[in-house]
C-alpha cells in the first residue's frame, strides 16, 4: 500500500534510467536528505556529531570505497587501513607543504595518491585471487605500517612520528564547530555515494560484477580483467583515500600509523559484511551498525543498573562481535541492506498479503 | 662468521614456532577448504587455559584438561558454524572465522583473564655458549628452543603417521580430495570435521605452550597467526611439510633482512618483510611450494 | 517473524545510541572521566593503573565524603590503548556531570597527542603524568597539558647521568630499545643530543607495536655489544624484552627502562632470571606501607570495596594510577580555594593545576610522603618537579639502588621552548606571557 509502483509508467528513456525509478523512493531519499542536513543539526548534541554522526559518515565513505572493491568486483582486500593511511598522509603533506591550496583539492589529490599506491598493490589480483589476494593487500597493511613510521620526511619530520593536521580551512571559513564539520563531511559523502550509485549501473559497473561473479565468463564474453580489477582498485582506492583524510582530517585531527592499523581495516571488513556486500545502501547501515555498537554494548547494562566492569564490557564487546560476525553470515550473508528490501517488499502489500 | 650462524639460527627457531601455527592451518584447510584465522586465537585461549590450569593442578593434568577444553571448541565450532556453512565460498567461510576469532578472543580474556601467565616447563632460560674455540664470542644456543624445535620434529612426525597410517586419517584425506565423494562411500563429514579442529586445537596447544613458556602467556599471542600466514602462502595451503619449510624459509628470511637489511633503512622491517617475501613467491609460483595446482573449471 | 525481531533489534540500537550521551545528573558532583584498558595487549600494564586511580577516587569518597564536600563520580571508558577509540571516549565523557569533565588522563601519548589540540577550544586539562609530550612542560603555550612528575624528556636526562655517573660516556655505545610509536620515539631527540655532548653512539632499535618480535632485535645488541641498553617499551613488550635480553645473555645489569618499561608485569615472566634489571623509578616504586596505603586497606579493602586484588595494592603501576588520582584530586582542592567548594568546571580545575604546591607537609598528610617529591607548577613550568631514582629487581621486589637525580633544566628547558614555540607557530596558538600572570 504504501510502496506500491503501479501505474507509474515510464514513458522516456530518461525516466527509464533515472537513478531510483519509483517515486516513494525518491521521497523518501530526498527527505532522508533533509533530515540529515536540517533537522539533524538542529536536535544533535555536540557528542552525536563528534562521536557518531562525522564518524559514521566518514567510515561510511570508507566502507562504500570498499564495497565497491570487494562486494561488486570480488576483489577482497584487507588493507583498508593502509588505503586510509595514506590518504591521511598524503593530504597531511601536500597541506603542509603547499598551505595556499584549498582543502577540498588536497582531499582530491589526497585521493588520487591513494588510487596509485592501490593500483600498485591491486596489480597481484590480476595473477592471484580470493585468499591469496587477501594477503597480498595484508602486505600493504604492514608496509604502509612501517612507512609512515619509519621515513621522516612523510611526516614532516616529527620527532615523535604523530602527526597532526592543520586547521581546516575552505573559502576563509574555519570548520571548526562540529556542525560545520558535520555539514562538510556529509556534503562529500552524500555527493561520493552518488558517484558510487551511478558507477555500479554503468559498464564499468557491470564489469566489475561480471568479473566478481566468474571471472573466467567475464573475459569470454569480452570484458579485459586487467581493466575490469584495476579500476576496481583504482576508484575503491580513491573512496578510501579520500575518507583517509577526512578522518584524518576532520576527526582525529592528529594520529600516528597505529591509528590506521590492522584492525581499523578488519572493522572496514566487518562493516561491508555486516551492512550487505554489493549494496550502497548496505555501507551506510554496516558502518551504523560498527560506530554504533559498542556504545550501546557499553551503555545497556548501565540502564538496567548491573554493575559491569569495564574489562567485562570489552570482553563481551569482542564476543558479541564475534558472534554477529558469523550470525550474519549465516542468517542473512545479503547483509542489513537485505532487511531493508524485504520490508520494502512487505510495505507493497500490506496490509493485504496474498 | 659467529654472529651471522647466530642470526641464521635463530631465524630457524623463530621459524620452528611459525611452522608450529601454520600446521594448524594448513590441517584445518586441507579436511574442510577452511583458510581458519582463528588459529591464532586458537592458540591464545589453549595457551591461556593451560596456564590458567596449572596454576591448581600438575602440568599433565592441566595439559589433559585443556585439550578437553579445546576439543569442546571444536565441536561448537563445527556445530554453530561450520555446519551452517557447507558449500558457502572459501572466501565467506574464511571471514566467519574472523568472527570466531574475536570471540575466543573475548571469551578467553573472559574466562581466564587478561594478565601475562607464566609457563614454566623447567627449561633451562640461560642460553648456553658453543664452538667458542672456532668463533670468537662463540654461538648461543637455547636449550629452550632446540626443546621447542625436537617438539614440532615429533609432533610433524606424529600427524604424518596419523594421516597416512589410521584410519581416522584416511577419512580425513578421502574428505580433503572431494566431500561429496568421501560423504558417499559412508565417512561421517560432521565427524571428520570435530576431529580435524581437535587435531588442530591440539596443535595450538602444543604451539601455545611452547611460545607461552618462552614469553609468557598473554593477549598478544593471538597476533602469532598474522606471521603464520606468509609461511602458509610460501609452503602451500595443503602441505604439511610445506607449513614446516616456509616457516623455516621465512623465519630465516625475516631475521636475516632485520639484522642486515633493517640498519640501513631504519629497522622493524621483519613484518612486512615476511608478506613481501610470500608475495613474491606467489607471483611465480601461486600454489605455493608443495600445495596442489588447482585448474579452475569454467 | 525472523526479519521483525532483527529489525527491531536494528531500531533498538539505533535510538539508543541517540539518547546514550542524554542523562546528566544534576547534582553536587564532580565528574571524572577515566580512559583506561582492561583488554588488549596492553592489559597487564593497564589494569594494575586503572585500579590505582580508581581506588585513589573511591578513598576520597569514602573517607572525606568527597573534596570539600562535593561527591566525585567517575566513569570508565575503555580505549584498548588505540588513539580513535581515545578520541571517541573523549568525546562521550567531556560533556558529562554537572560541571562537565574535571580532567583527562590518556595514559597513552599517541592519544594525547590527538587530544591536546582538542583541550585548546573545550578547555579541559589534560593530566599526563609521566608521560605524554615533553614540550608541553612549557605552559605558556601547552595552557591545558600538565604532564607532572617528569616527561620523557627528563626520563632521557636522568637516565644518561646514571649511566654517565658510571663513567665517561666517551666512545660507548647506547642502545634505544623502544615501541615504534610516538611514546617510543619521544625520548630520541635528547638521546641524540646527548650523544653529541658526550660523545656516546646511540643505536636505536624499533621494536614493532605490540612487541612480541624481539629476536632480531635481540642479536642485533648481541652483535653490537652496546654498554648500555635503554629500554622504552610498554605492556607486553617489556617482558618479551627481558626475555630476549636472556636469551642473547645480554647483562640485565647494564639495562635500563624508563618508567614505564619497570614495573611488575614487566619482569614477573621472567622472575629470577631478571634479576638486576633497571629501571628509572618516577619518585616512586613499590611502596605498600605509605599512610595512604593504610587507609585504603581500612576504608576499601578491609570492606571489600576494592577495586582489584588486595595484594596487588603498592605495585609500581597500581602506585602511579593512585598518584595520577591524586595530583588531579589536589588541583580540585585547590582549585576550591579560589572558586568555592562547588562542581567546578574544567577551566577552574586548570588553574588549580597550575597553582598547585605540594610541600612535604602537605603530602604527609595525604599519606604520600615518600611517595612523592614536592612539586610546585606555575605558568611556565607544568611538570612540577623533574626528580627519579633508580630501581633494581632483586628477583623478588623492586629496591632502590641509586641517589636521588633532578632533569637538568638548563639543558632542556631550550629544547622544550624550542619545540612548545614550534607547536604555538604551527597551530597559531596564543604564547601567554608568564611574567605576567603570576
Amino acid at each position: 500500500m504504501f510502496y506500491r509502483e503501479n501505474g507509474q509508467f515510464k514513458t522516456s528513456y530518461a525516466d527509464d534510467q533515472a537513478l531510483l525509478s519509483i517515486k516513494q523512493d525518491k521521497w523518501f531519499i530526498w527527505l532522508v536528505l533533509a533530515v540529515a542536513f536540517a533537522v539533524v543539526p538542529m536536535f544533535a548534541s555536540e557528542y552525536l556529531f563528534r562521536a557518531i554522526l562525522i564518524p559514521f559518515l566518514i567510515l561510511a565513505l570508507a566502507a562504500i570505497g570498499l564495497n565497491l572493491l570487494v562486494g561488486y568486483c570480488g576483489q577482497i582486500s584487507l588493507g583498508t587501513g593502509a588505503f586510509m593511511m595514506v590518504g591521511a598522509y598524503a593530504a597531511y603533506n601536500i597541506a603542509v607543504r603547499i598551505p595556499e591550496l584549498n582543502i577540498l583539492v588536497v582531499f582530491i589529490l589526497a585521493g588520487l595518491i591513494t588510487t596509485v599506491v592501490g593500483m600498485v598493490f591491486g596489480i597481484p589480483s590480476l595473477r592471484i585471487k580470493g585468499l591469496y589476494l587477501a594477503v597480498a593487500t595484508l602486505a600493504a597493511q604492514f608496509f604502509m605500517d612501517w612507512l609512515f613510521s619509519r621515513v621522516k620526511w612523510l611526516t614532516n619530520d616529527s620527532s615523535s612520528g604523530s602527526v597532526s593536521a592543520p586547521v581546516v580551512e575552505m573559502f576563509g571559513f574555519k570548520l571548526d564547530s562540529p556542525i560545520a564539520k558535520y555539514w562538510f563531511v556529509l556534503a562529500i559523502v552524500v555527493l561520493f555515494a552518488l558517484i558510487a550509485k551511478n558507477l555500479v549501473r554503468s559498464n564499468i559497473g557491470r564489469s566489475w560484477m561480471a568479473t566478481r561473479d566468474m571471472d573466467v565468463a567475464a573475459e569470454i564474453i569480452g570484458i579485459r580483467p586487467v581493466y575490469a580489477k584495476l579500476s576496481a582498485f583504482a576508484v575503491s582506492s580513491f573512496f578510501v583515500g579520500v575518507s583517509g583524510a577526512l578522518w584524518a582530517f576532520v576527526h582525529l585531527g592528529s594520529w600516528e600509523p597505529l591509528a590506521f592499523d590492522i584492525n581499523r581495516s578488519f572493522t572496514m571488513i566487518f562493516m561491508i559484511i555486516i551492512g550487505g556486500l554489493g549494496s550502497i545502501l548496505g555501507s551506510f547501515l554496516g558502518a551504523a551498525f560498527i560506530v554504533v555498537l559498542p556504545l550501546v554494548l557499553n551503555q545497556v547494562p548501565i540502564w538496567f543498573g548491573i554493575p559491569i566492569s569495564t574489562a567485562t564490557a570489552s570482553h563481551l564487546e569482542f564476543m558479541i562481535f564475534g558472534a554477529l560476525i558469523v550470525f550474519f553470515l549465516i542468517v542473512e550473508p545479503h547483509g542489513l541492506a537485505r532487511l531493508w528490501a524485504i520490508a520494502k517488499e512487505k510495505l507493497r502489500i500490506w496490509p493485504f498479503p496474498h | 662468521m659467529g654472529p651471522f650462524i647466530e642470526v641464521i639460527l635463530g631465524g630457524l627457531m623463530a621459524g620452528v614456532l611459525y611452522s608450529l601455527v601454520a600446521l594448524g592451518f594448513v590441517l584445518i584447510y586441507k579436511a574442510s577448504g577452511v583458510f581458519n584465522f582463528a588459529q591464532g586465537a586458537m592458540v591464545l585461549f589453549a595457551a591461556l587455559a593451560f596456564a590458567r590450569l596449572s596454576e591448581k593442578m600438575p602440568m599433565p593434568v592441566a595439559f589433559v584438561l585443556a585439550m578437553g577444553i579445546m576439543v569442546i571448541v571444536a565441536w561448537l565450532i563445527e556445530r554453530l558454524v561450520l555446519r551452517s556453512l557447507v558449500n558457502q565460498e572459501g572466501i565467506i567461510l574464511f571471514l566467519a572465522t574472523f568472527g570466531v576469532t574475536y570471540f575466543l578472543e573475548g571469551l578467553g580474556q573472559l574466562i581466564f583473564g587478561s594478565d601475562i601467565y607464566p609457563i614454566d616447563l623447567g627449561l633451562p632460560k640461560e642460553p648456553r655458549i658453543i664452538f667458542e674455540s672456532t668463533f670468537p664470542g662463540g654461538i648461543l644456543i637455547n636449550i629452550e628452543d632446540l626443546v621447542a624445535a625436537a617438539v614440532a620434529g615429533t609432533l610433524v612426525l606424529f600427524l604424518a603417521l596419523f594421516f597416512q597410517k589410521t584410519t581416522v586419517g584416511r577419512a580425513l584425506r578421502a574428505v580433503a580430495d572431494d566431500h561429496q565423494a568421501a560423504q558417499s562411500v559412508g565417512i561421517p563429514l560432521n565427524r571428520i570435521w570435530v576431529i580435524v579442529w581437535s587435531v588442530s586445537g591440539f596443535v595450538a596447544l602444543v604451539a601455545g605452550v611452547i611460545w607461552g613458556s618462552k614469553l609468557g602467556v598473554q593477549f598478544s599471542l593471538a597476533l602469532v597467526a598474522l606471521k603464520a600466514i606468509p609461511v602458509v602462502i610460501l609452503g602451500g595451503f595443503t602441505s604439511v611439510p610445506g607449513a614446516i619449510v616456509g616457516g623455516l624459509i621465512i623465519g630465516v628470511g625475516e631475521k636475516v633482512a632485520e639484522v642486515y637489511l633493517g640498519p640501513i633503512i631504519g629497522g622493524g622491517i621483519e613484518n612486512w618483510f615476511a608478506y613481501g617475501l610470500a608475495l613474491a613467491f606467489l607471483m611465480v609460483r601461486p600454489e605455493g611450494l608443495f600445495g596442489e595446482r588447482h585448474i579452475d573449471r569454467v | 517473524m525472523k526479519t521483525r525481531w532483527k529489525t527491531a533489534g536494528l531500531a533498538c540500537a539505533i535510538a539508543a545510541a541517540f539518547t546514550a550521551g542524554g542523562a546528566f545528573a544534576q547534582a553536587n558532583e564532580q565528574f571524572v572521566p577515566v580512559l583506561v584498558y582492561r583488554t588488549g595487549a596492553y592489559a597487564p600494564n593497564g589494569v594494575p593503573w586503572a585500579n590505582g586511580f580508581v581506588d585513589y577516587l573511591k578513598l576520597i569518597n569514602e573517607r572525606d565524603g568527597g573534596i570539600g564536600g562535593v561527591k566525585l563520580t567517575y566513569e570508565e571508558c575503555e580505549t584498548g590503548y588505540a588513539t580513535d577509540r581515545g578520541v571517541e571516549c573523549y568525546e562521550r565523557l567531556k560533556g558529562k556531570g554537572p560541571t562537565g569533565a574535571t580532567g583527562f588522563n590518556s595514559l597513552s601519548t599517541g592519544i594525547t597527542y590527538a587530544l591536546t589540540d582538542k583541550t585548546f577550544g573545550d578547555k579541559i586539562p589534560m593530566f599526563t603524568t609521566g608521560y605524554g609530550r615533553s614540550e608541553s612542560a612549557d605552559g605558556s603555550v601547552f595552557k591545558w597539558n600538565f604532564p607532572l612528575l617528569g616527561t620523557y624528556w627528563s626520563a632521557a636526562d636522568m637516565l644518561v647521568q646514571h649511566v654517565a655517573k658510571k663513567g665517561s660516556l666517551k666512545g660507548k655505545k647506547i642502545a634505544l630499545v623502544y615501541h615504534d610509536s610516538p611514546f617510543g620515539k619521544e625520548p630520541i631527540p635528547v638521546l641524540e643530543e646527548h650523544a653529541k655532548k658526550h660523545g656516546f653512539e646511540l643505536l636505536k632499535l624499533p621494536v614493532t607495536h605490540p612487541g612480541v618480535e624481539q629476536k632480531a632485535t635481540w642479536l642485533q645488541v648481541r652483535q653490537q655489544r652496546p654498554d648500555y641498553v635503554f629500554l622504552w617499551g610498554w605492556g607486553v613488550m617489556n617482558s618479551t624484552a627481558i626475555r630476549e635480553a636472556i636469551n642473547v645473555s645480554y647483562p640485565r645489569l647494564q639495562m635500563f627502562g624508563v618508567w614505564w618499561s619497570a614495573a611488575e608485569p614487566d619482569v614477573l615472566p621472567a622472575e629470577m632470571a631478571a634479576k638486576g634489571y633497571n629501571g628509572l623509578s618516577l619518585g616512586h616504586s613499590n611502596e605498600k606501607n605509605a599512610g595512604v596505603h593504610k587507609d585504603l586497606m581500612k576504608v576499601l579493602y578491609d570492606k571489600n570495596k576494592g577495586t582489584g586484588k588486595k595484594e596487588d595494592v603498592g605495585h609500581v603501576l597500581y602506585n602511579r594510577g593512585m598518584i595520577s588520582a591524586m595530583l588531579l584530586v589536589e588541583s580540585v582542592v585547590k582549585a576550591q580555594t579560589k572558586f568555592g567548594k562547588k562542581p567546578l568546571t574544567g577551566e577552574q580545575v586548570r588553574w588549580g593545576a597550575e597553582n598547585l604546591n605540594l610541600d612535604a607537609a602537605r603530602l604527609k598528610a595525604l599519606g604520600f610522603d615518600g611517595i612523592v617529591q614536592p612539586l610546585k607548577t606555575s605558568c611556565a613550568d607544568h611538570e612540577g618537579t623533574r626528580k627519579a631514582r633508580v630501581h633494581t629487581w632483586d628477583g623478588t621486589t623492586w629496591s632502590y639502588t641509586s641517589d636521588w637525580y633532578e632533569a637538568d633544566n638548563k639543558f632542556l628547558r631550550p629544547m622544550v621552548e624550542a619545540q612548545a614555540r614550534k607547536y604555538a607557530a604551527e597551530k597559531k596558538v596564543e604564547v601567554r606571557d608568564c611574567k605576567k600572570e603570576s
